[in-house]
């Protein structure tokens, strides 16, 4: 579901050069114009997967744009290491009100602009999983239900991180974060029956929703680039590994992310109107250990003593959602 | 235009008048018939260049709304109650984002119990926000005053809530005079935001501000209210001048010049206050009053210019702060500090209760007399609480305490009669 037909792989690694592609296949990022709407200084930890994922999809929405782009941010990481007073790294116009209501903020907006026949200008509305699927999700339902013209992006880095590492609806099963700690019978995050934003997004049959990871930003980029060419409602949800809530190495946000893809655990896929219309395949399925072993958040999976019972409840979880959006059968279809 | 219209029907058209873009809202009683009327004339094509959005909540109703004014519309919403404690966290950031937001609040009590008549605690909770609040005595001035609302907030960048008595306004058919449009585009210039999300020169708006300058910031959110304290009066005069009458202000006194005792209570309540006030002075009571229309920004020197040539003052409050009695008497009495005048706080009309001028009269009689204690509750049952306080003395499980009493007090139809 790449903007390029060019397959990555062929080089050998994942990396590809923009040497070998079409102009207008290149990355935004690769290219002079590049806005850098969040601009570098920030205030992230080294190897933030939220500020990498931003900075690729704010600028491929302004890109889309024109630069005619307004944001609205959550509380949360992204808010706080962005502008610490007096300094901001937005390059853009960029509000932030509160936690729990950056989709309305964004409705707002959009509607002043209409009203106001500034109709050249779009919007987007940001937030991590918390400000998404816990504290906003009535404001984000409401917006989804108006299909007001509004693309939502959420950060996922699977906890409320900006507060010190608590649970959200967004945290795996069995994932340690500060409040659900390792210790009981059961330690860790309890196996739910889980909160899937993207599929709630889609049982609003909104125009756009899809997934995405910082392991692939070109499909990032991508994807915000169709859901600017759209109106309405869009919803994107993008996996973004966060070292310090993690337990991680900061060089392995870009692997951790593309292992979360590649054992299942974390479909990449669009749909339109309600419907999936696309998914990224996964050449070979992982095992999900080894998505799991490199974070501290899962280590008493591993130690004192294996956790096989555990593993292998994961693990279903995974061959489910391959099963469900087909991830092992080839090529993409579009 | 005079009219004889429902309240929530003459707040609705004062707000058309002044050209709104964006107007969204949550419906709660006695709210309601305001935004459907707004709804109506949206839909119809009456508000020109107007859109209405309806929201999932209150919470995003205010959030619509501060999206929509830092984009560079004229924003106006309005709710009561629960529905003003639901969008809390907002009503604080608008005016700690200095959006000037119009909101008008159809006085409600506040649950539990659950209750959907009038009193004053809900805008009350909020007065701390930093909001202007501006309380309506009729509904001439409920027009009146949102009227001026628009050019108050967006000249001090600075969100205004017009505080109207749900019910005995709202719903009250009454002769209202309603403006023209010419009249109302002469006193209510464009918005000229001081703060807009434009592309063509971006904005960070909302940084995180740690201790080097948070009290910086509030300390001019409190100096653009005590600026206030300057316009709100000027807007008054203004008004008169453009439509022939006077309305809103600081504060309006009534037969105080002579007065002995004084008599301060805000909203619709002043007028049952008039008509006692005018029984008393037939015979002989030294009484007069004062409406306070800003309660936010607090006009604490005109306040006490008009009150300190009286020998006790009485608030008439619809709300109670639980634990220590009267909100609007604490304010009062800092404006009186050092005079030594007694301050009385009676209670009254919560939840709807009527507050009748015979209950009123009875009262301000025996407090012209210093006969009443610090904190009255007008019209208190003192049966039917002694009964529920012994109850919770000698049984454990008592049971919930207003349940207790409704079963006690028999249906309302038993006591008609
Ligand atoms: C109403 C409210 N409740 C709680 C908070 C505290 N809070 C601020 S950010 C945050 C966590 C943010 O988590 P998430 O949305 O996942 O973003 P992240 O920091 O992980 O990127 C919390 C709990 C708040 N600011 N407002
Ligand atoms: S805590 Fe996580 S999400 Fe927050 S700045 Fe650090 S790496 Fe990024
Ligand atoms: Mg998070």
């Amino acid at each position: 579901m790449r903007s390029s037909h060019v397959k990555f792989y062929q080089t050998g690694t994942f990396t590809v050069g923009n040497r070998l592609l079409n102009d207008s296949d290149r990355s935004v990022q690769s290219t002079m114009e590049r806005t850098n709407s969040l601009n570098s200084g920030h205030r992230a930890c080294q190897g933030c997967g939220e500020a990498l994922g931003a900075r690729y999809a704010i600028d491929a929405a302004m890109r889309a744009t024109d630069n005619q782009l307004i944001a609205a941010n959550a509380t949360g990481c992204l808010e706080v290491f962005s502008t610490p007073y007096p300094e901001t790294s937005w390059q853009i116009p960029w509000i932030h009100s509160l936690f729990g209501n950056a989709a309305a903020v964004a409705t707002g907006i959009a509607v002043a602009l209409r009203v106001k026949g500034r109709t050249g200008t779009r919007v987007v509305a940001q937030g991590g999983d918390g400000g998404t699927t816990d504290i906003g999700f009535g404001c984000l339902s409401g917006m989804f239900e108006r299909n007001d013209d509004v693309l939502y992006i959420c950060y996922d880095n699977e906890a409320y991180m900006n507060t010190g590492v608590q649970r959200s609806s967004a945290t795996p099963p069995a994932a340690r974060t500060a409040t659900t700690q390792v210790v009981g019978p059961q330690p860790g995050n309890v196996f739910g029956q889980g909160k899937n934003v993207p599929r709630i997004a889609m049982a609003h049959e909104i125009p756009y929703v899809a997934t995405a990871t910082v392991a692939d930003v070109r499909d990032l980029e991508a994807k915000v680039t169709k859901a600017m060419s759209i109106h309405g409602a869009r919803y994107i949800h993008v996996l973004v590994p966060c070292p310090l809530g993690w337990g991680a190495a900061p060089h392995d946000t870009v692997k951790l992310a593309r292992l979360a893809t590649e054992s299942g655990l974390f479909p990449v896929f669009e749909a339109e109107h309600g419907e999936v219309t696309d998914r990224s395949t996964i050449r070979r399925q992982v095992a999900v250990e080894e998505y799991l072993k490199p974070q501290r958040r899962f280590a008493h999976l591993f130690k004192p003593t294996l956790q096989s019972e555990v593993i292998a409840r994961l693990q279903a979880q995974a061959d489910r959602n391959i099963r469900r959006y087909n991830l092992l059968s080839g090529e993409t279809h579009r | 235009m005079l009219k004889q219209i429902e309240g929530s029907r003459a707040v609705a058209e004062a707000v058309a008048l002044c050209r709104p873009e964006v107007i969204c809202a949550y419906p709660i009683t006695p709210q309601t018939h305001i935004v459907e009327n707004l709804g109506e004339m949206v839909k119809a094509g009456d508000i020109k260049g107007c859109e209405f959005v309806n929201v999932e909540s209150e919470f995003a109703a205010l959030s619509v709304a501060i999206g929509a004014s830092a984009t560079g519309a004229r924003a106006y919403t309005a709710t009561a109650s629960q529905g003003l404690l639901f969008m809390a966290e907002a009503v604080y950031n608008a005016s700690g984002l200095g959006l000037p937001i119009v909101m008008t609040i159809g006085n409600r009590a506040i649950g539990a119990p659950i209750n959907i008549w009038n009193d004053q605690q809900d805008s009350m909770s909020m007065r701390d926000a930093g909001w202007i609040q501006l309380y309506a005595e009729t509904n001439q001035e409920a027009v009146d005053l949102h009227i001026q609302a628009v050019p108050l907030a967006e000249e001090l960048s600075v969100p205004v809530m017009v505080c109207v008595d749900g019910f005995i306004l709202t719903h009250a058919y009454e002769r209202v005079d309603i403006p023209t449009q010419a009249q109302v585009d002469a006193y209510v210039p464009p918005y000229e935001p001081r703060q807009i999300l434009d592309p063509a020169e971006p904005v960070t708006i909302g940084a995180m501000v740690g201790p080097e300058a948070f009290t910086e910031v509030r300390y001019l959110a409190h100096y653009r209210q005590m600026q206030a304290l300057g316009l709100i009066p000027e807007l008054a005069d203004a008004f008169a001048e453009q439509f022939g009458r006077h309305s809103g202000g600081l504060v309006r006194g009534y037969r105080q010049d002579d007065a002995d005792t004084l008599v301060v209570a805000l909203g619709s309540v002043n007028g049952t206050v008039k008509d006692v006030i005018d029984q008393l002075r037939e015979r002989d009571v030294a009484i007069g009053s004062v409406s306070v229309i800003s309660f936010r920004p607090f006009p604490a020197k005109r306040l006490r210019a008009m009150l300190e040539h009286a020998s006790r003052v009485i608030v008439v409050e619809k709300s109670l702060a639980v634990g220590i009695g009267g909100i609007v008497s604490t304010d009062v009495r800092m404006a009186l500090a050092g005079t030594g005048i007694p301050v009385h706080t009676v209670i009254a009309g919560l939840g709807g209760r009527a507050i009748t001028q015979d209950a009123l009269r009875d009262y301000l009689l025996r407090a012209h007399r210093d006969a009443v204690e610090r904190v009255t509750f007008l019209d208190l049952r003192h049966d039917v609480i002694h009964r529920e306080i012994e109850r919770l003395e000698t049984q454990r499980r008592s049971g919930p305490v207003a349940e207790n009493i409704l079963r006690e007090l028999g249906s309302v139809a038993d006591r008609i009669g």
